[in-house]
């Protein structure tokens, strides 16, 4: 099967020190694929490489779909803000009607019709901030709807939601998969993954495995990754591989050694 | 009786027909772009970048004298280098932005006061940190209702863009658009507001026509457009009643404008329909769903 996305060795770094690191991995095309890995693996930096939302990458990203949604962890999204239910589905038409044209009478039905399908009818005058976790998540699920996207991107989509909000989220999820769309869903939930997501990549910082999930969550590639250190290693050496010249070094980070075309490991 | 109260110091006085347009020019504009500041929690910040203005607009008196245009370039010229430096400052370092604006505005308040301290007398000095809205000119109408429309035109393209990258700054940048232009974009129409603002209220209260307003809005509405809305007009009403107060009991008029911002403040704070003390203490039964 063609591949939607191909990484090549990719390298995600924060202040030289690497999140990804010299990640290759293929992502097959109108298949849902979990990322999966211990915190601070890399997995939401991958995710946002792919959108273009990470300071700094190295290697390539290829990717052949023609539109991404993505949707960010909810940490990352003023929840507070006056805004309402509508109004924030509607901005998955951006595409369409962007920062200065008017939205069609048919985005309005179109977003109507999304929140009606996450399941929240009656809701799209209520402002945001009166919403529960899940049902705000449902609300950017009916964002992700309107996108119309390929290739759907979801970082932690059930953290901290409950089995009913998943199980109609899944079906979201489903139903991009039969529309074709390609779907990639950072995951902790390992028997969810096995049960709904046939494509795995385990991530920890450093490839595990990508594959067949049944084969990529094996006992033991799991004990590698649950190896990984987690420390941010101030007196890192410069990592060895070589790098395309990189002009730009981040103030703040530590010098230890190494040449301006590597980066600290 | 009411009339003498109310409509004769306007009627009569050219200078306060003159402050009340004035003030309705920088309420109209001013509320707007307050509202924005708090929703990007940039208050404070724009506090900070209204007392920058002081350098430059002491650079243009200690070149032009007491002339409003010099001045008012000036202004604008500090507070926009002090939004960009700062904004840089954050943007490459790991330092948060608003200890770089508190950095920038500091350096710039102490230079300013330096600098009009070099020519000016004290008088001169009250004058630009306090304003005088009484003093408005026919000049700097212009420049008050010039700011205005510039302001409103400029929100109103915007509009769309800087609300979401308010709220979900990601979303834009995951669609390719630069929402930090419409930051600059935005901070620039602020600064322009302060610059007229600084005229009529002073550098140390030119924002307080902008977010007292805007902050009591945020007990009585729930959707930006909303916010404004009623922030305007709350604006507009601080300035009259300011200034007729102001006028009946000889009080300087810039602090009497804003304590009465201050009080609708209070009022919203106490009695808005949203998030408000009453809304929090006055309703005892919990609804049924």
């Amino acid at each position: 099967m063609n591949p939607v996305l191909k990484l090549v060795d990719l390298t995600v770094s924060y202040e030289r020190h690497p999140a990804v690191h010299h990640v290759s991995a293929e992502i097959p095309a109108a298949e849902m694929t979990a990322i999966v890995g211990p915190n601070g693996a890399g997995k939401s930096s991958l995710l946002k490489a792919l959108v273009g939302l990470a300071p700094r990458i190295e290697g390539r990203i290829e990717c052949s779909a023609k539109r991404i949604a993505y949707l960010p962890q909810q940490a990352e999204i003023d929840r507070s803000f006056p805004i309402s239910v509508l109004d924030t589905v509607l901005l998955g038409r951006w595409s369409r009607f962007g920062a200065f044209g008017k939205a069609a009478r048919s985005d309005v039905q179109d977003a109507q019709h999304a929140i009606e399908a996450v399941g929240l009818s009656g809701f799209e005058r209520r402002p945001i901030d009166t919403l529960s976790v899940g049902q705000f998540q449902r609300v950017l699920f009916a964002r992700l709807l309107l996108q119309d996207a390929d290739l759907v991107l979801l970082d932690e989509p059930f953290a901290a939601i409950d089995t009913k909000t998943v199980g109609d989220l899944m079906d979201v999820i489903r139903r991009w998969r039969s529309e074709k769309r390609t779907v990639v869903a950072v995951l902790h939930d390992l028997d969810q993954v096995r049960h709904d997501f046939p494509n795995s990549l385990l991530l920890a910082r450093e490839l595990v495995d990508s594959g067949p999930t049944a084969r990529v969550l094996s006992s033991e590639n799991l004990l590698r990754a649950r190896a990984m250190a987690e420390a941010w290693d101030d007196h890192a050496g410069a990592c060895e591989m070589p790098l395309p010249p990189s002009p730009v070094i981040p103030i703040g980070a530590k010098r230890s050694g190494g040449t301006s075309s590597s980066h600290a490991a | 009786m009411l009339y003498d109260l109310l409509i004769a110091p306007f009627a009569e006085f050219g200078f306060m027909k003159r402050a009340l347009v004035a003030c309705l020019c920088l309420a109209v504009g001013g509320s707007s772009v307050g509202v924005f500041l708090i929703l990007r929690r940039l208050s404070l910040m724009g506090d900070a970048l209204a007392h920058a203005l002081l350098p430059g607009a002491a650079l243009g008196f200690l070149l032009g004298g007491l002339s409003l245009p010099a001045m008012s370039l000036g202004g604008f010229l500090a507070g926009i280098a002090t939004a960009l430096v700062s904004g840089a400052i954050a943007r490459f370092t790991s330092m948060r932005e608003d200890a770089s604006f508190a950095a920038a505005y500091l350096t710039a308040l102490a230079l300013g006061v330096l600098i009009v301290s070099l020519r000016g007398s004290a008088v001169d000095l009250m004058n630009i940190l306090f304003g005088a809205i009484l003093a408005v000119d026919d000049q700097a109408m212009f420049l008050v209702a010039g700011t205005t429309t510039v302001t409103l035109v400029g929100l109103a393209a915007i509009y769309r863009p800087l609300v979401v990258e308010c709220f979900n700054p990601g979303f834009l940048a995951a669609m390719g658009v630069k929402g930090g232009l419409y930051h600059y974009v935005f901070l620039g129409v602020a600064v322009l507001n302060m610059v007229a603002a600084f005229q009529a209220l002073g550098t140390l209260m030119a924002l307080g026509l902008m977010l007292l307003p805007a902050v009591a809005s945020s007990f009585w509405a729930r959707e930006v457009w909303s916010m404004t809305a009623i922030a305007a007009p709350m604006a507009f009403l601080s300035g009259a009643i300011g200034l007729l107060v102001s006028f009946h009991a000889g009080l300087p008029s810039g602090p009497v404008i804003v304590l009465v911002a201050s009080l609708f403040f209070l009022v919203s704070l106490l009695f808005g329909s949203r998030t408000s003390v009453r809304a929090r203490l006055s309703r005892p039964v919990h609804l049924r769903g």
